[in-house]
């Protein structure tokens, strides 16, 4: 075999993917060339849609059902992989060429045991007997800090934790020695302090073993510090290639560096000192036997934006709920203005209801599919505010102002046919057209894509000032609570760790969670990750 | 600790206040009737005195809770009461019946839950293919036709044309199983038609929904062949869906036999169930019906507790 | 895509249904003046083979089988539709109900469903007639009944999954009524899904009809209908008169034509949604 350290181990030369029908077909990738040296790791970079996942893919000669190769090639070790029957490809899949992909909860078979699963692939490659396999796979899960390595593989998925799992997958992965992992944004579905430790047992044993890479993924911070070289993608072309630190420090393309700016938004933080628009006292909540929130005590003063920020099971998302009465409390009250407010939002009265509007994290559930634009912001501002005929035209004109969506334009369109930002936009105007006091902002910018999301924070911020809102923001994510908030709490467990103002939480946090929690947010510093660890 | 104990008898107990809440609805809908069952046998012409002699043998005098709880207790007993038109006791009638029955839903069982699975695992490897598109013509169209067309046209092309089979499938015990299996052949083909499309179709989407998990990919990212993607990997995880569909199936076979009996003069519970509803004869209906909703009942449970058998996250809790 | 385009891409099998519910349509609504005699006209002797005069030829008691076919085809069909439309109606409002009060509402609803499922439909029927007696407006009753809980289910889960949605929350956070977000939010959102199964559900129906008809518990004598035609007509079976086999077959060809457009919508519903 000629096994030259001169070739490369991947090459793309011009390779193009469609989809859909041969005569109008969608195109994927418009001729994407890509190389990749032994041992290196190169991250693909990109928002959605960009066809990073597709690239991925491609890289091990496999494309998703209804996606076929349209033209160029790819070569992995001397091989054309686009040329290879099924059979033969297959011999390379598992072997020489792993996958580890998003969600690993799904992506391990229910039925089988975690460490069957893991020896499959040698065992079926014949690269190692079941009893050396299942030594090896016991001695990677060690390498991947695995509890209790020895027992683990034993367990089904199912019992596994979401983030044992991850680690798992990329054992899986290296389980034949591999010399192309494809990492599918392994980490993005874990929280953040999940995250930091298997990207660091993902990166260690990457290096020890010299496996090449493509890492893929959306965050920046990440990919910084998994990756040696970085391709950034969009619409299924290559914007940019350079090594990770050049890339960072001095991007040379538009796109590049609008995608590096996102992370810099950061508004100056008003004091948080008027008096509470409403206010939590001892809230404690349920949903059947299970306790969601202990306990939890925040006021939220008028005109400013509080931010709650947590992980996933921290009760966030609950205390939004039992404040917008889609879950009475077991114990506590809320105060609106300083009178208590009926736990039930059908105790509560019109006014009152429409002085507390939500917006929603998923823009595409959160507004019915079969109505147009119009009728999605007439129907509140009739019901609501009693407007009607040209009083209520002008209002719904008025509003597709306040969101920057040129009436003309958009009213009379259908929701399926607008773009996540465009519906999350809409999703914004509708709670104003109640003309309310308060916003619930639950998790709104963490469906979007970055760019998208930054302008929908601006837009949230503006209108706080020009219609003095008060805003409850839901978020996990702390460069968001870096760009909006004045108060910040953070939750664990349904408890508040600690409150106060953003500065404060920012610059000395007081309780150990709170700095955990701070120090597990990736930097955009190629050494971050080796610093914390 | 696994769930699995306490999942089985809820179901079990679910059941079985089921089939309860079903015996009551009987009962209460013959309570509705006007007049009662009395008047209606001996007409409008009776004197008083018959009439109470007669109540007070049907034991219609006392309150209809008390009456309620008679009959369910003779239920128990196996004592079903007697029938109107006949004036035997109903328990008599049916137990010939029930077996002949029984045998013909079991042979046509037998050979349809095999051919089912087989097509529509087949149809599911090959979806979308030529032979998918067949079998699922051919599926629907078993699935429209009326089970009297189809076993008519049987009998029109394998009885009257070709004189292989008999039009009626007259059994009796002096017959050797060998005979009945030859005399029955017909109407368990009649059943099997409609089944095996019912069946298979559901298999089909079932393996199809298997197909399509995250994990099955993962799969074929490994190198794992084709053969070996469906034997571990699918069938697994489809087994419960597919134990459903075949338990839920063979409940519809239970139904199907009336109108197949009925065609084919075959002495079942079905014709028995149609008689004794033209002549209102409602202990009997009483009965029979029960036994019906017993039988897809008891499968309707089965087929539950079977798929949380076969759940991989349940069954290791 | 418009309507020609959609039609355009149908298969050879959904052209098929088409062509024979829309003949179907026009036999059954333009009966009387189709039809060489009357519903229920004695016409000459019993069971006269087919001839010019009797295209196929007289039933068994000496009616025109054409004309009775004709004829059959409104009441079997119109019946049928009537049912299902019943069923639809309620079973639909009750599902969307249960699913937006949630609750004990859906409780009960769901429970008393659950007990009418749990008996064979075909059985349920049998037992019902036997307690009500046989009539037609007796067996649209029942059917019908028996048919909302099919409906009431497939009603209640569509609409579980719009109500998990969060546009309904907000709808609900600036105080709509039930009846709005059941007219306005929720039945926009399943009524493709109601559609396809409305099809589904009249077959089944029709077929029930004709079964139960063709028991002798269905609609009566001296009414036409298929499923009593083939009932009556069946001794000439054993003649190889295949006679009897025309109405039976009409119930099927009608079946799987409905069957055939249904598959084809629910096809191209998946197909647009990936």
């Amino acid at each position: 075999m000629n096994k030259t350290p001169m070739t490369p181990l991947l090459e793309m030369r011009g390779l193009r993917l469609e989809a859909g029908p041969v005569k109008s077909p969608t195109v994927i990738l418009h001729g994407l060339d890509l190389t990749l040296r032994r041992g290196e790791v190169l991250g693909l970079v990109g928002e959605s849609g960009a066809g990073k996942s597709s690239a991925g893919l491609a890289a091990m000669g496999v494309v998703r059902d209804g996606v076929r190769f349209a033209g160029g090639s790819v070569r992995f070790d001397g091989v054309t992989l686009t040329d290879l029957s099924p059979a033969k490809l297959r011999r390379l899949l598992g072997r020489r060429m792993a996958y580890v992909a998003q969600s690993a909860a799904a992506s391990f078979n229910p039925a089988h045991r975690v460490l069957d699963q893991v020896t499959e692939a040698p065992v079926l490659h014949q690269t190692a007997s079941r009893s050396q396999a299942q030594q090896e796979a016991i001695a990677l899960f060690r390498q991947m800090q695995l509890p209790d390595p020895d027992q683990i593989g034993l367990r089904y998925p199912h019992q596994l934790s979401g983030g044992q799992l991850q680690r798992a997958m990329t054992g899986m992965a290296m389980a034949c020695r591999p010399d192309l992992i494809v990492f599918d944004e392994p980490t993005t579905a874990l929280d953040v302090t999940t995250q930091i430790e298997v990207l660091g047992a993902m990166r260690d044993i990457v290096e020890h073993f010299g496996t090449a890479a493509i890492y893929i993924t959306h965050d920046l911070a990440v990919v910084s510090q998994m990756a040696d070289r970085v391709m950034v993608m969009r619409d299924g072309r290559e914007v940019e290639t350079q090594r990770t630190r050049e890339i960072l420090s001095d991007p040379q393309q538009d796109y590049t560096r609008s995608l590096w700016a996102v992370r810099s938004l950061e508004r100056p933080a008003k004091p948080a000192d008027t008096p509470p628009l409403v206010e939590c006292r001892d809230l404690t909540a349920a949903y059947g036997e299970v306790t969601v929130l202990k306990d939890v005590s925040v006021r939220l003063p008028t005109g400013r934006t509080t931010t709650v920020v947590g992980e996933s099971g921290s009760g966030k998302t609950t205390l939004a709920r039992v404040i917008a009465g889609l879950l009475p409390p077991v114990s506590g009250e809320v105060l609106w203005q300083g009178q208590p407010l009926p736990p039930d939002y059908a105790r509560r009265d019109p006014a009152l209801l429409q002085d507390i509007q939500m917006i929603y994290q998923m823009a595409d559930t959160a507004l019915n599919p079969r109505h147009t634009v119009r009728e999605t912001l007439t129907r509140p501002a009739r019901f609501c505010r009693g407007l009607s005929g040209r009083t209520l035209e002008a209002r719904v004109r008025e509003l597709m102002d306040l969101i920057e969506m040129p009436p003309g334009q958009f009213l009379d369109r259908r929701i399926p046919e607008l773009s996540g930002g465009q519906k999350q936009r809409i999703g914004i105007a509708r709670a104003l057209a109640a003309e309310p006091k308060f916003l619930i902002c639950d998790e709104v910018t963490s469906a979007l894509d970055q760019l998208v999301a930054q302008g929908i924070l601006r837009l949230l911020m503006r209108l706080q000032d020009e219609l003095d809102l008060t805003l409850l923001f839901i978020t996990h994510d702390l460069a968001t609570v870096r760009a909006v908030a004045d108060q910040v709490v953070i939750m664990q467990q349904g408890r508040i760790v600690e409150q106060g103002p953003r500065q404060q939480i920012f610059d000395s946090p007081q309780q150990a969670y709170t700095r955990r929690l701070l120090d597990a947010v990736p930097q955009m510093d190629p050494d971050w990750l080796s610093r914390v660890r | 600790m696994s769930p699995v104990p306490k999942l089985i008898l809820q179901r079990l107990v679910l059941g079985v206040v089921t089939l309860f809440l079903v015996s009551a609805l009987i009962f209460v809908g013959i309570e509705l009737q006007p007049g009662d069952l009395a008047e209606q046998i001996l007409g409008q012409s009776a004197t008083p005195d018959t009439l109470a002699a007669w109540r007070a043998e049907l034991g219609l005098d006392l309150p209809p809770h008390v009456r309620y709880l008679n009959w369910l207790g003779g239920v128990m007993q196996g004592d079903l009461g007697n029938s109107l038109a006949s004036r035997r006791p109903v328990a008599d009638l049916l137990s010939q019946r029930l077996a002949n029955t029984m045998f013909l839903a079991g042979y046509a069982a037998v050979i349809s839950v095999p051919v089912a699975v087989v097509l529509g695992l087949l149809a599911a490897l090959w979806r979308n293919g030529i032979f998918d598109r067949g079998v699922n013509v051919g599926a629907l169209s078993a699935i429209s036709m009326p089970e009297f067309f189809v076993a008519y046209v049987l009998i029109l092309v394998f009885s009257i044309q070709l004189g292989w089979f008999p039009t009626l499938a007259r059994i009796d015990e002096a017959q050797s199983l060998g005979d009945a299996l030859y005399r029955c052949f017909l109407p368990a083909l009649t059943l099997m038609l409609v089944v095996v499309a019912h069946m298979m179709r559901m298999t089909r989407a079932a393996v199809i929904n298997v197909l399509a998990s995250p994990y099955i990919e993962m799969a074929r990212l490994k190198g794992v062949p084709r053969w070996r993607i469906i034997l571990r990997h699918a069938l697994p995880n489809a087994a419960a869906p597919i134990i459903n569909v075949v338990a839920l199936n063979l409940a519809y076979l239970i139904v199907g036999v009336v109108v197949v009996e009925a065609v084919f003069s075959y002495p079942g519970m079905g014709q028995l169930l149609v008689d004794a509803v033209s002549s209102r004869d409602l202990p009997v209906v009483q009965a029979v019906g029960l036994f019906f909703a017993a039988t897809y009942v008891t499968l309707n449970v089965l087929a539950d507790i079977l798929s949380i058998l076969s759940n991989p996250r349940l069954r290791r809790g | 895509m418009t309507v020609t385009t959609t039609l355009k891409s149908a298969p050879p099998t959904a052209w098929f249904g088409m062509a024979v519910v829309a003949l179907t349509i026009v036999v059954a609504l333009g009966a009387p003046w189709i039809a060489p005699y009357a519903e229920t006209e004695i016409v000459g002797a019993q069971f006269q083979p087919w001839s010019a005069a009797h295209p196929l030829g007289t039933d068994n008691l000496g009616r025109d089988m054409l004309s009775r076919m004709i004829f059959g085809a409104r009441n079997t069909v119109g019946l049928a539709m009537l049912t299902t439309g019943m069923a639809f109606a309620a079973g639909s409002v009750l599902g969307m109900l249960a699913a937006l009060r949630g609750g004990w509402t859906d409780q009960l609803l769901s429970r008393a469903i659950d007990v009418v499922m749990a008996v064979p439909p075909l059985i349920l029927a049998l037992m019902m007639l036997a307690i009500v007696g046989a009539s037609i407006p007796n067996m649209v009753a029942v059917i019908a009944f028996i048919y909302i809980a099919p409906v009431y289910r497939l009603a209640r889960a569509a609409a579980m999954n719009v109500v998990r949605l969060d546009f309904i929350e907000a709808a609900r956070l600036r105080g709509e009524g039930t009846l709005w977000l059941m007219r306005r939010e929720v039945l926009p959102n399943i009524a493709s899904t109601l559609i396809a199964e409305f099809g589904l559900r009249f077959c089944f129906v029709f077929l029930f009809i004709a079964a139960l008809s063709f028991l002798g518990i269905g609609i009566q004598p001296p009414t036409a209908d298929w499923g009593s035609m083939v009932k009556d007509n069946a001794t000439l079976i054993t003649f190889g008169d295949v006679t009897p086999l025309i109405p039976a077959g009409a119930i099927a060809l009608l079946t799987v034509a409905i069957n055939f457009i249904v598959d084809w919508m629910l096809h191209r519903a998946s197909g647009l949604k990936t």
